[in-house]
């Protein structure tokens, strides 16, 4: 017990000497919470170095956002609930103006923290589809899309291929998802809408030990004669996702992934017959932009990178980049309403809230045709943007559909019902005290 | 009377209507009941010749693959990197025996079975500190592994075998014989047979049991390998596998853990009967049974017979 | 020198069957109860109070429980995270019903439905031992796993399938959500954790312990001296699993606080506490204690305590070697020292008797 005790001694003067951050001038801190381990380390390592490379592009760019340095540190989750958790704890002392989950279990522990902690979460299209609602969730932000509109604008895609929304009727769809809350966030809304056109949802779930072996899964939907899937997976579920379907013989093209199942792995696992599969996405890929060049340039050419060159432009690379763009922006639009430089995680809030990201706003950045406009506002903090459907062609995925609003007559009033469950069920949920931006 | 109906008529009506369906589902069945059993035969041989329950197994078989997919990535070629990782595996045996097994000579088994928990945790950790974390694609076309399906018309129906998984079922029948030859008629085959009888027989007639074990110890690594590989080529690499391969588990229980025909009869009963379970039975209950089922056949076969089909009856004295 | 009995006469046998027959000893652990609730609470970071002291606290918890099971009755279990799970929603269930009742109440109680499970799957304890029964506690696992995230009535039917623990209160102080303090919630648990240990010890110390032990030493010799065995098995399961029960339903409220539960009762966590148990020491209270700190801090130290001391390695290699470590820790304390931390402390106490003079 002694020696448990030196050893706790120990401990807490190292963490206590971590807790004091040497924070330089006009900085500001981004922690990023990131995977490169674990089971889903194939996809997070690509996200991972696209977020960083974005903000180091600016720090050696332009110094920086606005003038103010930005202190980029990552913490190792493991997509893993508990370490994630530890990673926000040791970071909440130092100041971040935001922090990204990128798990939803991890996101989920982090929504009623970050009220009381004053630091805003930002899911970038994950976490929790409710807490779109501004009103409930005043520091969780989730744009530019939920999971929510992700299904519906699935089920709008399927409609524009069969040939109208009345053709939806008798048709069978099917959602293929990873067996935990991530996995069943679509449920609600393909429900509604199933109701609503009068096709037949199918629910095959894929519990997450058992990603690796779908047989049954495939079999069951060539039984049910699905006309078409939405694969809501994640990780090693989304290549053999891909190849069970290729072997199973499902026609390919009507396998649409969520965004998150549109890894370059993930199609590339199979091989030629994987040409045609099809994600959601709500940015493009590829290197030609100028903002990708910049950061060829700015990063790669100085060897800042954890990544390999020719990743630059893969899908969840430049999710990354998107994700990383996003906190950029909220924390410029923070520093332009509060006029300082070093801005904070109740700035940035506010910066969240007022975020519009226009397209001449993008073209200014390099970033015209990668991208579409955002905006958010004080009780919609998702903002339900316009996605679309891309395409593997053999070797990258290609834009193959138009920017599509989502259903967000259907989708809102759900979410709000949802958001107001959320609330409903916690007695001591904080009432919402910001006030709203003015103009916003 | 509905769950009744649902529970015991339904499922075979369905059988019966759709034979195409039923013949594609037991040939899965034995395709994965395929993979778990070469996963049991690793644990088998070592627990033949060293009394240890190699807990392990499953991610030697990871590390085994990811040794030679991460060799190829650095540059070596296919058939160089084969070799290599065999010598790897080789190195590892020699290590186990050296630095887990010798020092633990006379424990009780139980701590034997925690020390490869230890080890489990080692070659996740060694893996990933050479290879990296990210899942990685097996380099099933270097290695000759063919691939497409033949789609065969039968019972007013289509059954689509996968090539590969034809070359599983062949490899891993290849395998048995080969063992089973290796067992019978080799010098060290004898010597392995005579360890599993007595350990102290096995000594006093000058067998090196360190050395039997380092060999044992390989065997279940080339085992590995070639599970790895071709449970790779289905899927992918990654250190996901390793829930997967606790499936070994119960085959063990209903095969024996000292009979390598039981790992195969094992096997192949616990993948085809998850497999028909999850398919006709799962949707009763909202799906995804598969996780757990094969534990369940193998905790009510406990009941009836713990020492598992083919194994040797327990018999303790005080 | 100073950790000497000498001069300390016990006149009756219940001095001499004490827990804390030397008095050092008595004042160690009162040192040990204020620095635990006083010192650590007034001077601990944040970070040290939520990320180091609550996990630490439940994992010790959770591996009394699997060291019942384990340590002291022999019976390998791989069920604990899905025990643990049960106490969770059971405790959440509760809760959401009976509102008004004090939720210190219900984490207790929800050990009981624990224990009820535990029992259920521990009857195969009676027919199979060692590594089968390994296997009948990974049904278990798997099974319970699948319940958590398949009937939707545990999570009260929310969409996404997680947990949201509400505000609880005790004396007007919430302990419980978002706006319970670490500290608050730290005194809470510690509170629980001290009465759970000091019940376990007399629980461990008395017939009932002593019964467990000549099962685990030789079921068929215990059975001869007139020890019923099924009755003894169960209740080690039951008594095992009250106690995962309860650090799982103190692990959901007073640490996570809600979110992917099902996930966090996941294999690994039942492999994690198995790891704790065997370093810490089978068979020993305070090995729990041991086993729970060293798993705990030594990734933390090397997540954090590495870079803060200037030491750069990347968070990926971190958790790289935070596998080496766990992996080599387990064979090397089988190897040197197969009763783990809890031997190594009485041999360090028995060295410290002698001191300096050993004979």
């Amino acid at each position: 017990m002694k020696r448990h005790l030196t050893v706790a001694a120990l401990a807490a003067t190292t963490l206590a000497s971590l807790a004091l951050p040497a924070q330089a001038q006009d900085s500001v801190y981004v922690p990023l919470l990131t995977y490169r381990t674990g089971p889903f380390a194939g996809s997070g390592v690509h996200i991972a170095n696209g977020m960083r490379d974005y903000l180091e592009m600016l720090n050696q760019r332009d110094g920086g956002i606005g003038g103010a340095k930005i202190t980029i540190e990552e913490c190792e989750t493991g997509y893993d609930t508990k370490k994630g958790v530890e990673c926000y704890e040791s970071m909440k002392g130092k100041n971040p103006v935001v922090v990204n989950p990128y798990s939803t279990g991890i996101t989920l522990q982090l929504i009623p923290k970050a009220a009381v902690d004053k630091i805003p979460v930002l899911s970038m299209a994950y976490g929790l589809s409710a807490s779109a609602d501004g009103g409930n969730f005043p520091w969780v932000f989730n744009p530019p899309a939920t999971y929510w509109d992700g299904a519906s604008v699935f089920v709008k895609h399927v409609a524009a291929v069969e040939g109208g929304l009345e053709k939806l009727k008798g048709k069978t769809l099917g959602l293929m998802h990873l067996d935990a809350p991530f996995g069943k966030e679509p449920i609600p809304v393909l429900e509604a809408l199933a109701k609503k056109y009068g096709f037949t949802l199918k629910l095959y779930p894929v519990p997450a030990a058992q990603m690796q072996n779908q047989g049954s899964q495939w079999l069951a939907i060539r039984r049910d004669r699905v006309d078409w899937i939405y694969n809501q997976g994640w990780g090693a579920m989304n290549p053999t996702a891909v190849k069970e379907a290729v072997k199973a013989g499902f026609p390919i093209d009507k396998l649409v992934g969520v965004w998150w199942a549109g890894g370059d792995d993930d199609a590339r696992a199979g091989e030629a017959a994987a040409k045609g599969y099809k994600t959601l996405n709500f940015h493009n890929t590829g290197n030609s932009f100028p903002v990708m060049q910049d950061i060829l340039k700015h990063v790669f050419d100085k060897n800042l990178s954890q990544a390999k060159r020719e990743q630059v432009g893969e899908n969840l690379y430049n999710r990354g980049v998107y994700n990383s763009m996003l906190i950029a922006e909220a924390v410029r639009t923070a520093q332009k309403i509060t006029g300082k430089k070093a801005v904070t995680g109740e700035d940035v809030r506010r910066g969240f809230e007022a975020l519009n990201i226009t397209d001449a706003r993008l073209k200014e950045m390099g970033m015209e045709g990668f991208a579409n406009s955002v905006k958010l506002a004080c009780n919609d903090h998702n903002g339900h943007n316009k996605v679309f459907v891309s395409q593997w062609d053999g070797s990258k995925y290609v834009k193959a559909s138009d920017w599509m609003d989502p259903m967000k007559e259907i989708v809102r009033p759900l979410i709000e019902q949802e958001a107001k469950d959320y609330v409903a069920k916690d007695a001591g949920w904080p009432k919402r005290t910001a006030p709203c931006e003015k103009g916003a | 009377m509905d769950i009744l109906q649902s529970i015991f008529v339904t499922p075979f009506l369905d059988m019966a209507g759709a034979p195409d369906l039923l013949v594609q589902t037991l040939w899965e069945g034995l395709v994965s009941g395929v993979l778990y059993a070469l996963i049991a035969l690793g644990f088998v041989l070592i627990f033949k010749a060293s009394g240890v329950f190699n807990f392990a197994q499953g991610i030697m078989v990871v590390f085994a693959a990811l040794t030679l997919v991460g060799l190829h990535e650095k540059g070596v070629p296919a058939w160089l990197a084969v070799i290599l990782t065999l010598g790897v595996m080789y190195l590892l045996a020699l290590t186990v025996e050296r630095f887990v097994l010798r020092p633990l000579v006379n424990q009780p088994d139980i701590i034997l079975f925690m020390a490869t928990f230890g080890l489990t945790y080692v070659l996740i950790g060694v893996g990933e500190f050479i290879f990296g974390g990210e899942p990685k694609q097996m380099i099933a076309e270097q290695l000759f592994i063919p691939r497409g399906a033949i789609d065969v018309k039968m019972l007013g129906g289509r059954v689509t075998f996968q090539k590969i998984d034809i070359a599983a079922a062949v490899i891993a029948s290849v395998m048995i014989a080969a063992l089973a030859a290796f067992f019978q008629y080799t010098r060290i085959g004898r010597a392995l047979r005579a360890v599993a009888d007595s350990h102290k027989a096995a000594l006093s007639v000058g067998i090196s049991l360190n050395q039997i074990w380092a060999i044992v110890w390989f065997a279940a690594g080339i085992v590995a390998l070639i599970t790895g590989i071709m449970w790779g080529a289905r899927s992918e690499v990654s250190f996901g596998l390793d829930i997967i391969a606790l499936k070994a588990l119960p085959v063990l229980i209903l095969g024996g853990f000292t009979s390598i025909p039981g790992a195969i009869v094992g096997g192949l009963i616990i993948g085809v009967g998850e497999k028909v379970a999850e398919f006709y039975w799962g949707p009763l209950v909202g799906g995804g049974i598969e996780s757990w089922i094969a534990y369940v056949i193998a905790l009510g076969f406990l009941m009836f017979r713990p020492q598992g089909l083919f194994g040797d009856k327990i018999i303790e004295r005080i | 020198m100073f950790y000497r009995e000498a001069g300390q006469f016990k006149k009756t046998y219940a001095a001499d069957m004490a827990v804390f027959p030397i008095l050092q000893d008595r004042i160690g652990i009162a040192v040990i109860l204020i620095v635990a609730a006083v010192v650590i609470p007034l001077t601990g970071s944040t970070f040290f109070i939520s990320s180091v002291m609550i996990p630490f606290l439940v994992f010790s918890l959770a591996a009394m429980g699997l060291n019942i099971v384990t340590g002291y009755t022999g019976l390998i279990s791989l069920g604990t995270g899905a025990f643990m799970g049960v106490g969770a929603f059971a405790c959440y269930k509760l809760t959401t019903i009976f509102p008004n009742v004090n939720i210190i109440i219900w984490i207790l109680a929800s050990g009981i439905f624990s224990a009820a499970i535990g029992a259920a799957f521990g009857l195969p304890s009676l027919r199979i031992k060692g590594f089968y029964l390994a296997v009948a506690t990974l049904a278990a696992q798997f099974f319970l796993e699948w319940c958590f995230v398949r009937v939707p009535w545990l999570y009260n039917y929310s969409a996404s399938g997680a947990i949201q623990v509400p505000q609880r209160t005790l004396f007007d102080v919430a302990i419980t959500g978002a706006n319970a303090t670490p500290t608050t919630r730290y005194l809470v648990l510690l509170g629980i954790v001290v009465l759970m240990t000091w019940v376990a010890s007399n629980i461990l110390h008395g017939r009932i312990g002593r019964t467990f032990m000549a099962v685990r030493d030789m079921d068929i010799a215990a059975e001869l001296m007139g020890i019923r065995l099924l009755p003894a098995k169960l209740m080690a399961f039951a008594l095992s699993s009250f106690y995962c029960g309860v650090a799982g339903a103190v692990m959901m409220f007073l640490w996570y606080g809600g979110g992917e539960a099902a996930d966090a009762f996941n294999i690994r966590q039942s492999f994690n506490i198995l790891f704790m148990v065997i370093i810490g020491g089978l068979g020993s209270l305070i090995g729990c204690f041991l086993g729970a700190a060293l798993l705990n801090i030594v990734p933390i130290i090397l997540k954090f305590g590495f870079p803060a001391i200037g030491i750069a390695i990347g968070s990926e290699t971190a958790e790289h070697l935070n596998h080496l470590l766990v992996g080599g820790l387990i064979i090397f304390f089988l190897i040197v020292e197969p009763h783990g931390l809890a031997r190594l402390w009485q041999i360090t106490k028995q060295k410290l008797r002698t001191w300096p003079f050993p004979y």
